[in-house]
C-alpha cells in the first residue's frame, strides 16, 4: 500500500472529483516544499485539512504514501491534535467561547442547552450535517460576555434560548 | 536477571564514561548510557516493570519503575532515567510503593480488568504485578468504558477493554517486525491503540500477521484466537534471538 500514490478520488468515497483535483494541489506543493520527508507530516495534515475542511481516508492513504509514513502513524497525529477533524464540518458554524469571562458570564449553561436540545457536544456536527460546535479559549471580547460565533458573525451577551433559536434557524433553512 | 540483558544506546551519552553512582545504599558502578533500570537489574536489585520488555526500546509509559533520587522531588521512572555521578538511588520506600500501588489501581479502574472471565488469567504480568505489590482492592471507581472487540483477523483477536496502553505491540510492530501496523490515535484518557486507519484488525494492508504483537502482549488485550479463560500462552524467545540474529548481522 506504501506505494500507493494516485490520488484519492475515483475509488475513494468523498473529497475529490475527478483525478487531478485542484484541492489536492496545496497538498502537492507542501510535500514538493518538504522534499517528500517524514517530518513533513504535521504541515501536510494542515495543507490538507485547510483545503478540504476536514481529512477522509482517501487523503490520509494519500499522504501516507507520499511521504513514506506509516498508515497508523498518519492517523495518530490526526487525532492527537484539535486541529485536524475527520469528519465534514457541518454546513453553519456555532463557536461559543469558554474564555474565564464568558465561563463566568454562563457559557457552560449554553454548551448544556445545546446538548440537551441538539445533541451535539463540543466539536461535533449534528446527524444530519447542519451546524458543528466548536468551543473557543477566547475571543478577546470579553467585555460581550459570554460571546460565541455565528458563521463568523460575533454575538455577544448570549443566552442559552437565544443561542438554540439561532441554532434552531438554520436547521430550518430560515434565512437571516 | 539474564546475564544478556540488552544495552540500550543513547547516542547523546558517551558509552564509554564510566560513572558510580549508589542504589539503596550500594554502590555501582554503569555506563553513562545505561539506565537505572538496567544497573540495578544487572546488582540483583528488583524494580517492578509493566511497559519495559527486554529487547524493545523504552516508553516510560506505565510509570511502575519509579524511583526516588536524592535530591529530586519527583519520583523518576527508572527505565528512562539516566544514572549522574553519585546519585543517590532508592528503588523501595513507603512512598515509591504507595505511588507504584495507586498507579496500578488506576490501570485496573481505566479498562475492564476482571480476571476470572480473561484468557490471560494466571499468565498476566497485570494480575502478577498487583499480586507482587499487594492490591488487594481498588479505591477509585471503575470507569467500564466498554469498548468493541475485534475479531476480524483470521488469527487474532484485539480487546481494548484489557489494554493498560503499554505500547509494546507499536514498538514490536515497529522495531522488530518493521511494518508500523500499530499506533495510538487520540490523547489522554480515550487514547487507543489502532491498526491503520483504526480500521478493523482483519482487513489491514500493512499487518504480516506475524503475531509478535499477540507475543508481547502483558495482558489479555491481544489474543490468539480458540483460547479460552486462562488459556493464554506468550512466547518470547524471538524477541532476544532476533536481536541476537540482527546485531550478527551488523557485524558482519
Amino acid at each position: 500500500m506504501q506505494a500507493d500514490n494516485s490520488p484519492p478520488g475515483g475509488q475513494s468515497s468523498t473529497p475529490s472529483s475527478p483525478p487531478a483535483d485542484p484541492r489536492l494541489r496545496l497538498v502537492d506543493r507542501t510535500m514538493q516544499l518538504y522534499h517528500h520527508e517524514g517530518h513533513a507530516l504535521i504541515e501536510t495534515l494542515h495543507a490538507a485539512q485547510e483545503s478540504f475542511g476536514y481529512l477522509d481516508e482517501g487523503i490520509m492513504h494519500y499522504i501516507a504514501g507520499r511521504l513514506r509514513v506509516p498508515l497508523s502513524r498518519v492517523f495518530a497525529v490526526a487525532t492527537f491534535y484539535h486541529a485536524f477533524t475527520l469528519k465534514p464540518p457541518g454546513k453553519h458554524t456555532c463557536v461559543i467561547c469558554l474564555g474565564t469571562a464568558c465561563y463566568i458570564g454562563g457559557s457552560r449553561a449554553i454548551l448544556d442547552g445545546i446538548r440537551d436540545r441538539e445533541g451535539i457536544a463540543a466539536g461535533e456536527t449534528t446527524a444530519d450535517g447542519e451546524v458543528s460546535l466548536v468551543v473557543a479559549r477566547c475571543l478577546g471580547s470579553c467585555g460581550l460576555a459570554p460571546a460565541g460565533v455565528f458563521d463568523g458573525e460575533v454575538a455577544g451577551r448570549l443566552d442559552p434560548q437565544q443561542v438554540l433559536d439561532r441554532i434552531g434557524r438554520w436547521r430550518h433553512d430560515d434565512p437571516a | 536477571m539474564s546475564p544478556e540483558f540488552p544495552k540500550k544506546v543513547r547516542s547523546d551519552l558517551n558509552p564509554s564514561r564510566v560513572l558510580t553512582f549508589r542504589i539503596d545504599g550500594r554502590d555501582v558502578s554503569a555506563r553513562a548510557d545505561e539506565s537505572i533500570l538496567i544497573v540495578a537489574r544487572q546488582n540483583g536489585i528488583a524494580i517492578p516493570t509493566l511497559c519495559h520488555l527486554d529487547g524493545l526500546s523504552e516508553r516510560g509509559a506505565c510509570r511502575l519503575c519509579i524511583v526516588e533520587i536524592k535530591g529530586s522531588a519527583r519520583l523518576q521512572p527508572a527505565c528512562v532515567t539516566y544514572p549522574r555521578q553519585d546519585m543517590e538511588v532508592v528503588t523501595t520506600s513507603e512512598r515509591v510503593v504507595a505511588y507504584r500501588r495507586k498507579i496500578l489501581e488506576l490501570l485496573f479502574t481505566e479498562r475492564n480488568h476482571v480476571c476470572s472471565v480473561c484468557v490471560s488469567n494466571g499468565h498476566c504480568e497485570l494480575q502478577d504485578l498487583a499480586v507482587e505489590l499487594g492490591v488487594s482492592h481498588v479505591r477509585y471507581p471503575y470507569l467500564y468504558p466498554g469498548y468493541p472487540v475485534d475479531a476480524s483477523h483470521e488469527r487474532f483477536c484485539v480487546d481494548h477493554n484489557r489494554c493498560v496502553l503499554c505500547l509494546r505491540c507499536v514498538r514490536v510492530c515497529d522495531e522488530i517486525e518493521g511494518a508500523h501496523t500499530w499506533d495510538v490515535m487520540g490523547r489522554g484518557i480515550t487514547s487507543q491503540v489502532i491498526i491503520d486507519l483504526n480500521q478493523p484488525w482483519g482487513t489491514s494492508e500493512t499487518c504480516t500477521s506475524c503475531g509478535k504483537c499477540v507475543q508481547v502482549c502483558p495482558t489479555g488485550a491481544l489474543t490468539e484466537k480458540g483460547r479460552s479463560v486462562a488459556e493464554i500462552s506468550r512466547r518470547r524467545r524471538f524477541l532476544p534471538y532476533l536481536q541476537m540474529m540482527r546485531e550478527r548481522r551488523d557485524e558482519r
